[in-house]
């Protein structure tokens, strides 16, 4: 078997799923995709020999953040067509910009040197070693990131309450 | 498993993620509904992500991954601001189109 198919595959899988995001008109449809997106780009972590991150994305994207879409879908009632069309104009309007800043991506790393592939096992996405460098060199943004989603919780609750005096 | 990072180059990923951000722009460009123009903005820090670890592990660098988790966490905390946000603009105007939302704008 090719080796590079895993890599072939996920990635596929991964663009058409981006694009049925864009393109799908329900928005429950949307959220199913982009779903399915996540699990692919989990699929590349795992890839790249990034387990620990692969659990956090799976668990914190597929399992939190999703739902949290889906259900404020759900809140809203929005499983119908309420998007009128926009211009064929507009579509394509957006559709070169896209196109343009692909190109200028893309053209801009053309010419760089390219990282020599990796020989040996590389073993730093794993738990321990991933937990030594949070817990150690980078403790004081970790513990501020718990500061900001008590803030993030706190404000999302304030801003949901009926009305605010 | 590790025979994958022996036959992609890094590049490759540079492509993808790049391809991934431009659908994402595409989406914020062309579409009405806050929520999915909300969706469009998390598969482009998906883009982002992927694309840190991908030259974590190339480098050998933890550092990489170490950011992925904390743009995890600042995009947890965006979500749930920013559909609050959407609940309550919904519940004033009864709909979530950005076109509808222009007092704003002069």
């Amino acid at each position: 078997m090719n080796p590079s198919l895993p890599f072939f595959v996920l990635a596929t899988l991964s663009v058409f799923s981006a694009l049925m995001v864009v393109l799908s008109r329900k928005p429950v449809h949307s959220v199913l995709y982009l779903i399915f997106c996540f699990f692919t780009i989990g699929g590349h972590y795992l890839l790249l020999n990034a387990q620990f991150l692969f659990a956090v994305h799976i668990i914190v994207y597929a399992g939190a953040i999703m739902v949290l879409f889906l259900f404020t879908l759900m809140f809203i009632n929005m499983n119908k067509e309420l998007e009128p069309h926009k211009s064929n104009l507009l579509k394509g309007a957006a559709t070169i910009a896209a196109g343009c800043l692909l190109l200028v991506l893309v053209a801009a790393t053309k010419g760089a040197e390219t990282l020599p592939a990796i020989s040996k096992t590389s073993d730093i996405g794993t738990v321990s070693n991933l937990g030594k460098a949070l817990y150690g060199q980078y403790l004081l943004p970790f513990e501020l990131i718990s500061i900001l989603l008590l803030t993030a919780m706190v404000g999302a609750v304030m801003l949901g309450k009926k009305d605010v005096e | 498993m590790n025979s994958i990072l022996q036959v992609i180059p890094l590049n490759y990923y540079v492509a993808l993620a790049a391809i991934l951000f431009s659908i994402g722009v595409m989406g914020v460009m062309f579409r009405r509904n806050a929520i999915i123009v909300f969706m469009c903005i998390e598969l482009m820090l998906n883009a982002v992500n992927m694309l840190l670890t991908a030259f974590s592990t190339y480098h050998g660098d933890a550092s990489g991954q170490v950011m992925v988790f904390f743009i995890m966490a600042v995009a947890a905390a965006e979500v749930a601001v920013g559909l609050a946000i959407l609940v309550m603009i919904y519940n004033n105007i009864r709909t979530v189109d950005i076109n509808e939302l222009n007092k704003l704008k002069w």
